[in-house]
């Protein structure tokens, strides 16, 4: 880990490091929402942090999936976006999405020679957007009914559909207020986090 | 067969929560099946995996108890049916359009095209040529039953169950007073009440700095800012009670000395507002919100004399510990540091401990009276847990869930027992026995979220500042007669003895 310190950030690095964001990202709004029992998440130190992650085998096995999918599609840079959408169980209505815009400098490809940017760097941005995730509980509306999760990608119109995926519609909020969050860049991945959420009709 | 009815029926029944398996169905359900069976039919064939969904277990057949009676409680509340037990997997829109649009021609003019288009990308959000939105099938298995969201019942709660235990003594439930704190501002991370050892209680309402005496019940307004948009952001007495720190919003760090009501020192080191403040001995410490710790000498001209930078955010609490060894700051960047008293060898200040474990801005921080190196750390919002460490080893000795944002933690060395101030829903306070973190009592009165906690000189008062603009006190910590005597002659057995020496 070091070594890669020293030697900048490289395409496949890049796409690594998103990825592994993803990972983490989702785990820390699954159990700051309250979409899972809190029970079920265990305590682990990542980015200087200590971050929750489920213990929850079929959802970690599933969130797995989506990380090694998503790792390949960023580093063939034809991934656009990143969904986590929360709806009620009981009524299908969307009540909160998180939207994760990916803009990939499509160079970096062709060029070998790896980024100039410390990898600590790197993970300080990350840092300070997973922890203002997990500070929009103080003014997100409260989740009241059982909710479940769903991941939606963006991508290029010509990407093959691999198995176990399938086409779906974006699932937006009819009434929403959106927050944007800050952002963070690999100089060859940059990501930008924003939520919204349904509009409380009672002031 | 009938062996396995038999079972389903007595799992059921005792459960309470599956519906009859053989009764009628209820109107509002044979409605539902009526209207249902439309598109179904047309839905199933087309989708691929959509289908697949999460009902694996839910057989549809004719006994549904052989397949897991837990899991089978809830087609009804799916909105779904005997046929299809779950439909939010299924995409009825996305089917129907699918199967409908084969029979429209798809005769464009280029404008109406164009104008398609135009509403695609509104609708959508993006050009729907260009990309695609892609779905992973197979959801995992929700939540089970059964399971509440845990932040309703969190932020909604009436009363937490008391400890069973009966107090082993009589804990007011009221405050002793009740004071007026007009235009004190509701800024969580501002440190704005100090009780001295003289018992006067500084309070910083805005621009100004009152202070209230205990004894007679005087109030003295004691400064007021000159600037009309500059506020107090910290108040904090020195050990003797004759000197008042003040920090500013304006990044300044004021002295001022009580008895002549004269401002001694302004020091101004800071380039942003100071939240917090803390003396050892001649030593001040002053946290300000770019998240640097400034050491300020009161008693030389260059009064400062290092800087601690471990917060990426503001610093909203900072104590030094009782023997001087340690200084304690959390920040709202989710960390706690805690810092040596003298430098390390490259000349520059590193903290002996990083604690993150805290999932909000850490405010409340203080150490343990009674035994050395034990320090009790409180969360925000986004945390609300208690956690007590060892600054030595790094472990964490126990954590306690409060339930609600917590604003300060103050030791008593009378009962051995902490107190915490808390905000949303309760805004109460509430001791804790240590180390058993039970529940000792809990005080309630504020109408709006505690910002400070401070306790008086003789240790049996606590104040609380609140945003509801009222100071209240409460008299929690009350010693025993009997006990105060014995306490008051193990402390003049100490002083006998070195009165003695001194001979």
């Amino acid at each position: 880990q070091l070594g890669r310190e020293h030697q900048g950030i490289t395409l496949r690095g890049s796409a690594e490091l998103v990825a592994e964001f993803f990972s983490y990202g989702i785990n820390s709004i699954l159990y700051q929402r309250g979409v899972y029992p809190p029970e079920t998440f265990t305590r682990v130190q990542k980015y200087g942090l200590t971050l929750l992650v489920t213990t929850n085998p079929e959802l970690a096995n599933y969130l797995n999936n989506v990380t090694e999918q998503m790792k390949e599609w960023l580093y063939k840079c034809i991934v656009q976006r990143l969904v986590v959408v929360i709806s009620s169980i009981e009524s299908s209505e969307v009540l909160e999405r998180w939207q994760f815009d990916i803009e990939c400098d499509k160079t970096a490809k062709d060029d070998n020679g790896p980024r100039e940017k410390s990898q600590k760097a790197v993970q300080d941005e990350i840092r300070s957007v997973i922890r203002q995730i997990t500070a929009t509980v103080t003014f997100l509306p409260l989740l009241e009914s059982a909710c479940a999760f769903d991941l939606l990608i963006y991508t290029d119109k010509d990407l093959a559909v691999p198995e176990k995926w399938e086409e779906s519609g974006p699932q937006f909020i009819a009434n929403s207020e959106e927050v944007r969050l800050r952002s963070f860049t690999t100089t060859i991945h940059k990501v930008n986090t924003s939520v919204a959420y349904k509009k409380d009709s009672v002031p | 067969m009938a062996q396995f009815l038999f079972e389903a029926d007595l799992h059921g029944l005792l459960k309470l929560d599956t519906p009859i398996p053989n009764a009628p169905p209820a109107r509002w359900q044979r409605k539902a099946k009526e209207s249902g069976p439309g598109p179904s039919p047309v839905g199933v064939s087309p989708m691929k995996p959509a289908n697949r969904s999460h009902s694996s277990s839910k057989t549809p057949s004719k006994t549904p108890g052989k397949s897991g009676s837990k899991i089978q409680s809830t087609p009804t509340k799916a909105g779904g049916d005997r046929y299809i037990p779950n439909r939010s997997t299924m995409q009825m829109e996305m089917a129907n359009f699918l199967l409908t649009k084969e029979n429209d021609p798809a005769e464009d003019s280029p404008t109406k095209k164009e104008q398609q288009k135009a509403w695609a990308v509104n609708l959508n959000g993006f050009d729907v040529e260009e990309a695609k939105i892609l779905r992973l099938s197979g959801k995992p298995q929700n939540a089970p039953e059964g399971y509440q969201n845990n932040l309703k019942v969190l932020y909604s709660q009436k009363m937490t169950p008391g400890s069973s235990r009966k107090n082993s003594r009589y804990i007011p439930s009221m405050p002793d007073r009740i004071l007026d704190a007009p235009e004190i501002r509701n800024d969580y991370y501002l440190n704005l009440i100090d009780w001295s050892s003289q018992n006067f209680l500084a309070v910083a309402l805005d621009n100004s700095v009152y202070l209230w005496n205990h004894a007679s019940g005087e109030i003295i307004q004691l400064l007021q800012m000159e600037h009309p948009d500059v506020y107090i952001s910290s108040v904090s007495w020195i050990k003797e009670g004759n000197y008042l720190a003040v920090g500013t919003s304006s990044a300044e760090v004021q002295l001022w000395d009580i008895q002549q009501q004269k401002r001694l020192r302004n020091m101004t080191s800071h380039c942003a507002r100071v939240g917090t403040l803390s003396w050892n001995s001649y030593i001040l410490s002053s946290g300000a919100r770019t998240g640097h710790i400034h050491h300020h000498d009161v008693r030389v001209a260059e009064h400062h004399v290092a800087t601690l930078a471990g917060h990426t955010q503001e610093v909203c609490g900072l104590k030094w510990s009782l023997d001087g060894r340690y200084l304690a700051s959390g920040g709202n960047d989710n960390l706690v540091n805690v810092w040596p008293c003298t430098q390390g060898g490259g000349g520059d200040f590193a903290p002996v401990q990083t604690f993150t474990q805290h999932q909000g801005a850490v405010k409340a921080v203080a150490w343990c009276p009674w035994q050395m190196n034990v320090l009790a750390t409180g969360g925000g919002t986004s945390d609300r847990h208690i956690r007590i460490w060892n600054v030595c080893s790094g472990a964490c000795l126990s954590t306690v869930d409060a339930h609600s944002q917590v604003c300060s933690i103050l030791w008593s060395t009378n009962y051995k027992e902490f107190v915490s101030g808390h905000g949303f829903a309760q805004n109460q306070l509430v001791l804790w026995k240590y180390p058993t973190m039970t529940k000792v009592a809990e005080l309630q009165g504020h109408t709006a979220r505690i910002l400070n906690l401070t306790m008086s000189p003789d240790g049996t008062t606590v104040a609380s500042a609140a945003a509801d603009e009222t100071l209240r006190l409460w008299r929690c910590f009350e010693m025993d007669p009997i006990k105060k005597k014995e306490k008051e002659k193990a402390n003049s057995a100490k002083s006998s003895i070195i009165h003695q020496s001194i001979r």
